[in-house]
């Protein structure tokens, strides 16, 4: 494609489907941009008038707000601080020629597959439950009081469960990572007097930065909109406890039926993920650059 | 000091052997060349020196002392690999550095010594590069920048030319060689190409299947092959070789004879021959002559020679000049 041509020709191909996304895009920013200055409560139908900031601002002013963004920022870094280190140990782990290394391999990733709130539903009832629970077991077996863990920490049990799902993906890339390190760089360090130690510092570790940035940035993009854990488990609380800015939102439209409210909440959601996203890239963004 | 000892060396993979049983010496300060066709377990060799590789029997001594058990970092050797193996995300400084670094050797020592290598090894204006941003002949020069501040018994080269293009590989043989005789360092350098075997070592040490077939300097290679293989490997066009009546009446299963040992005449000689083709290079010129009873012989003429695609020709080996062999292709005297 290089004549103005045929520049022109491709231009126009490609415009459908791009037209398409876009609108797909635009018309439900655009509508709850829209709803959010509006006091719009399915509650009393026909009231719809023009309130300008308000809906922001009760949104903001609310308790549970400072919380819920709190709660939010705990969740991201705990499931990546998680997921990284655990990522990167269990890399090395499956990186060690072993027997039955593919069997390994497939029960690591195994998690990955699992649908969340199958994934939550299977923590809450067999491992985390104070009655049936396998760490209540574990627990009465050793003469101890059972542990509550949805009811006394509940946002800790949601980063584990969270971090339990996505620990297989940043394994996976890490691994991969890992398996593309030149094995003569390794071998270079090792008659230069470094230990094992040395290597994995001096060596390994630059060597994943891209691919541990990688996993940073897909991962905060899916976990600033975790949900469905939250749903199954806690259903936010107790109180607020384990409320992100995502469950809030469900809350206010569809708990209090305040679509305006709502909206609201969306589009601070959506102004919060950006600021994240542009912190991120000016933090480690330099990384992904070759 | 840097005297390296191979007694009845052994190396498995699995159930294939790849070096069945070697011994060998290496004295301090020389120019070792491992030679030999590829997979012929050079690298394997080099990498049990180093200890990379565990051997899996016989002992391997540095300096009088058993170092068979000894981890590579403890050895005193430093290698330069194919690769090079450069740490990417390293400026040229701090790779150079890395071995004194990990020896926990102060800052100001570190500069100094790196300073000292990339001076003697022309690097000093690319020391804050990364390697990325290098050519592959800088690399190279990197690469035993690392190995020389670290002043090791011994350096070990698994092919380090191999990547370059032909200019400057003659040009790195040089600092190769100049390198050697300027820090009379034990080196141990693999190669397959028997011109740079030739050129750089004090001895050389011819290996086929993981088996020993020669050790020698080159001219006594050259000079006395032991066997067929190092006859055959060493120099430039091949020897010639023929079997039949012609070696019969040398008392001899099989006889060689140099290219730049038969003389080439238009008259009379003692074969005669069709030139095939012919190669003028303007100070040689190397005919490849078929001759009836003994197949293609090449000869190789000074200067320019007028021979062309057809003409007849007559050839005579040097008497004296003449390699024989027996049956199993042993050398006889
Ligand atoms: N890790 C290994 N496992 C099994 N066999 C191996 C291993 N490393 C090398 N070999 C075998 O040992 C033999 C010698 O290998 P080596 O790398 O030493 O050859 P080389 O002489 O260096 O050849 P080249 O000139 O091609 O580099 C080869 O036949 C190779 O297949
Ligand atoms: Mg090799």
């Amino acid at each position: 494609m290089a004549t103005q041509h045929s520049r022109a020709a491709a231009r126009l191909m490609i415009s459908p489907s791009v037209i398409l996304l876009f609108l797909w895009m635009i018309v439900p920013l655009g509508l709850t941009l829209y709803f959010s200055f509006l006091n719009y409560n399915l509650l009393m139908p026909g009231a719809h008038d023009f309130i300008g900031w308000k809906n922001y601002y009760y949104f903001v002013t609310d308790p549970a707000f400072t919380t819920a963004l709190i709660n939010t920022l705990v969740l991201v870094l705990g499931v990546l601080l998680i997921t990284t280190i655990g990522g990167v140990l269990l890399a090395l782990l499956l990186d060690q020629p072993m027997w039955g290394q593919g069997i390994v391999r497939i029960l690591v990733i195994a998690p990955f597959f699992v649908m969340p709130t199958v994934s939550a539903l299977v923590w809450k009832n067999m491992f985390m439950n104070p009655v049936n629970g396998i760490f209540a077991w574990i627990a009465h077996a050793f003469g101890f009081q059972a542990f509550d863990f949805l009811a006394q920490a509940p946002l800790f049990s949601i980063i584990l469960i969270v971090a339990w799902q996505w620990l297989p993906f940043a394994t996976l890339i890490l691994l991969t990572a890992l398996q593309s390190l030149d094995s003569e760089q390794m071998e270079a360090a090792e008659m230069d007097g470094a230990g094992p130690f040395a290597r994995f510092v001096f060596i390994t570790i630059p060597h994943l930065t891209r691919s541990i940035t990688v996993v940073i940035l897909i991962q905060t993009i899916f976990l600033l909109s975790i949900f469905a854990e939250i749903f199954v488990t806690t259903n936010g609380g107790p109180g607020t406890a384990s409320t992100n800015i995502t469950f809030l939102v469900y809350a206010q439209s569809l708990l209090q039926f305040d679509v305006g409210g709502g909206s609201a909440g969306g589009i601070i959601a959506v102004i919060i993920a950006n600021i994240v996203a542009i912190i991120l890239m000016r933090m480690i963004g330099k990384n992904l650059e070759a | 000091m840097g005297k390296i000892s191979l007694r009845q060396v052994t190396k498995q993979f699995g159930d294939v052997t790849v070096i069945p049983s070697l011994d060998l010496e290496i004295e301090d300060g020389e120019f070792v060349v491992f030679v030999g066709p590829s997979g012929c377990g050079k690298s394997t060799l080099l990498r049990l020196i180093a200890g990379l590789e565990d051997v899996s029997g016989g002992a391997i001594e540095i300096d009088g002392v058993n170092a068979t058990e000894t981890p590579p970092a403890k050895r005193g050797l430093a290698m330069v690999f194919q690769s090079y193996a450069l740490y990417p995300h390293m400026s040229v400084r701090k790779n150079i550095a890395f071995p004194l670094r990990m020896a926990g050797i102060d800052a100001a020592e570190q500069a100094r010594r790196v300073e000292n290598a990339a001076k003697v090894l022309n690097l000093t204006d690319y020391l804050d590069r990364k390697p990325g941003q290098l050519s592959g002949g800088q690399r190279q020069r990197v690469a035993i920048g690392r190995a020389i501040v670290r002043e090791p018994a011994a350096f070990l080269f698994d092919e380090p030319l191999s990547n370059l293009d032909a200019a400057l590989r003659v040009g790195m043989r040089l600092e190769i060689t100049e390198l050697h005789h300027r820090l009379k360092t034990t080196m141990i350098y693999v190669t397959h190409d028997q011109v740079e075997a030739m050129t750089m070592a004090d001895k050389i040490v011819v290996l086929q299947a993981g088996r020993i077939e020669q050790v020698g300097s080159p001219l006594e290679l050259y000079r006395t092959p032991a066997n067929l293989f190092v006859a055959g490997f060493i120099g430039s066009p091949r020897m010639n070789f023929a079997t039949g009546a012609e070696a019969a009446r040398h008392d001899a299963h099989t006889i060689g004879v140099r290219p730049e040992h038969i003389t080439l005449s238009k008259t009379e000689g003692h074969w005669q021959g069709t030139v095939g083709v012919s190669e003028h290079l303007g100070s040689d010129t190397f005919l490849h002559v078929e001759v009836a009873g003994i197949g293609t012989m090449t000869v190789r003429a000074d200067g320019e020679v007028d021979a062309h695609y057809g003409d007849r020709v007559f050839l005579t080996p040097q008497a004296d000049k003449i390699h024989r062999f027996d049956a199993k292709g042993i050398a006889l005297k």
